[in-house]
């Protein structure tokens, strides 16, 4: 009986867990879908009135989000091998309750001091300090995903690889790595997804931009920002675009997910 | 017949407690060795301090001598790498590597850089898997993930991913304590089939196999070898009272 009552009350919850995450998404998608067009994907924003689109901002979070890849993927995972695998030690341990710290740190401290070191150095916000940002938001977790997906790689297999005479770090290369490696993509798609979703600290560092930029020294535009910009707007076709915007976000993340899940669906 | 790896006056450490009492034991060449002995008697532990596996244990120390071919493998500036290459491990649990069963076998050979061609390496890891007698059960999924086949034949793989790299000791242990016995007589099988060309040690916690794969039969209790005879005489006429209870299944 109380085993009953337990197992329906806690399927009652994973199952509000999942209808909260639909309702968003489905009034979301009420809310923006009739502002969706092509014209709206492709189009730089324009004055009130006159249309306009995001289609700027849509290439500019990719180009942030990409170099924040670029950055965070290698060192994030290259640091959680580290960790799992020689990180028994003092340095390890600090390195560690660091990076927990900077997880823990609001996105929009981050911002700050991209601002402060990147920003004001160079004269102007631009892409680049953006994707800097995105990356030491990204860096943290996926450096804590890997470690402790690799941490679950049982240690025989370590045992059986050392055994046939391969050195350590070959060891971790080719035989650990591998087989955390689906937990990793998922882990480097989740932080994917979340700096995608970042605002804080894309407003001070790439600040915005009405045009399309493919330089990463420009001030740039982000989805995120964008969304901002139009929903604290005074106008209802602006809060209108936020809606399709937002939408439009919420769609990629999704995407990503479905993306990663099929592409790393077990093959060994 | 000469010795392969002699082992003298042999402690271990895990911290401050003692798990190996000086052990002194010559191995011979091209014969299968057994070590039998209650759980916790020490004997895996043995095991892996003939090819330097406990040095991945931070707290573990050995004192004494391990010489193998007449060198000394805890003299300091062992070729760690080159010494496991020698002395190849199978363990107790099938631990194949989340690749195909060709890259399972090829791992090895190519790490330590043994082919001079692809067509070569294919034979190696052919010849590997016909060593192993697993190549007509898989010779026509070679390119098929290991984790599909079944324990026994991954313990199999397992058994040609060590002989791949052309050992000249191969370390067992307990190979067949998760298998069925079906799987197990395979197992067995193949150890005395390949004692003709390899020097086998064999940890094993039965006894009947213990009897009917080894030419030589060590017993280990708390951490000090208490016999090393002839497996035939040492389950027919034990020397020591200890062994005779434990073959008997007075304890254990």
């Amino acid at each position: 009986m109380k085993n009953a009552v337990m197992t329906s009350l806690t399927a009652a919850c994973a199952l509000f867990a999942t209808v909260i995450l639909l309702v968003i998404i489905s009034y979301i998608a009420v809310r923006g879908v009739s502002s969706l067009s092509i014209e709206f994907l492709v189009e730089t924003p324009k004055p009130v009135g006159e249309g306009g689109g995001i289609g700027n901002a849509i290439l500019g979070s990719a180009l942030m989000t990409l170099l924040a890849a670029v950055i965070g993927l290698p060192v994030g995972i290259a640091a959680g091998v580290y960790l799992a695998e020689y990180g028994r030690n003092w340095f390890g341990n600090t390195v560690r309750f660091v990076a927990d710290t900077l997880i823990g740190i609001p996105s929009i401290i981050i911002g700050i001091f991209v601002y402060t070191v990147v920003v004001l150095p160079m004269g102007r916000q631009s892409g680049l300090a953006g994707g800097i940002a995105l990356a030491i938001i990204m860096l943290p977790i996926i450096a804590r995903t890997t470690e402790e997906m690799i941490r679950l790689v049982p240690n025989s297999m370590r045992e059986g690889a050392l055994a046939l005479g391969a050195p350590q770090w070959r060891v971790s290369w080719n035989i650990v790595l591998p087989a955390a490696a689906s937990g990793i993509a998922t882990g480097a798609m989740l932080a994917i997804a979340r700096v995608t979703g970042e605002t804080a600290p894309l407003l001070f560092t790439a600040l915005n931009s009405r045009f399309y930029n493919y330089y990463y020294d420009q001030p740039m535009s982000s989805l995120t920002v964008q969304i901002f910009n139009y929903a604290t707007g005074p106008f209802e076709v602006e809060h209108a675009m936020a809606w399709a915007a937002t939408l439009l976000l919420v769609g990629l993340i999704l995407l990503i997910n479905i993306i990663v899940r099929y592409l790393t669906r077990k093959k060994h | 017949m000469g010795n392969k790896i002699s082992i003298s006056h042999l402690n271990f450490f895990y911290g401050k407690s003692q798990a190996l009492h000086d052990i002194t034991l010559e191995i011979p060449e091209r014969q299968v060795i057994a070590f039998i002995g209650p759980s916790g008697c020490g004997k895996s532990t043995f095991l892996r301090t003939l090819n330097r596996m406990n040095d991945t244990i931070p707290i573990a120390r050995v004192e004494g001598d391990v010489t193998i071919d007449g060198n000394n493998i805890y003299a300091p500036g062992t070729d760690v790498v080159a010494l496991r290459r020698k002395v190849g491990m199978v363990f107790q649990k099938s631990n194949p590597f989340p690749k195909s069963i060709f890259e399972n076998v090829a791992y090895g050979i190519k790490i330590n850089g043994i082919h001079s061609s692809k067509t070569d390496l294919q034979e190696r890891v052919e010849k590997a898997l016909r060593n192993a007698a697993l190549w007509e059960e898989v010779k026509d999924r070679l390119n098929t993930s290991a984790f599909g086949l079944s324990g026994g034949q991954q313990q199999r793989l397992c058994i040609a991913r060590a002989l791949a790299v052309e050992p000249e000791v191969i370390l067992m242990d307990e190979p067949a304590s998760a298998l069925d016995p079906i799987a197990t007589q395979k197992i067995e099988e193949l150890v005395v089939e390949l004692s003709r060309d390899y020097t086998i040690v064999i940890v094993t916690h039965n006894m009947q196999q213990a009897a009917r794969v080894s030419d030589r039969t060590a017993f280990f209790m708390l951490g000090k070898l208490i016999e090393f005879n002839p497996t035939e005489k040492m389950f027919q006429n034990p020397d020591e009272k200890l062994t005779e209870d434990y073959i008997t299944g007075r304890f254990g």
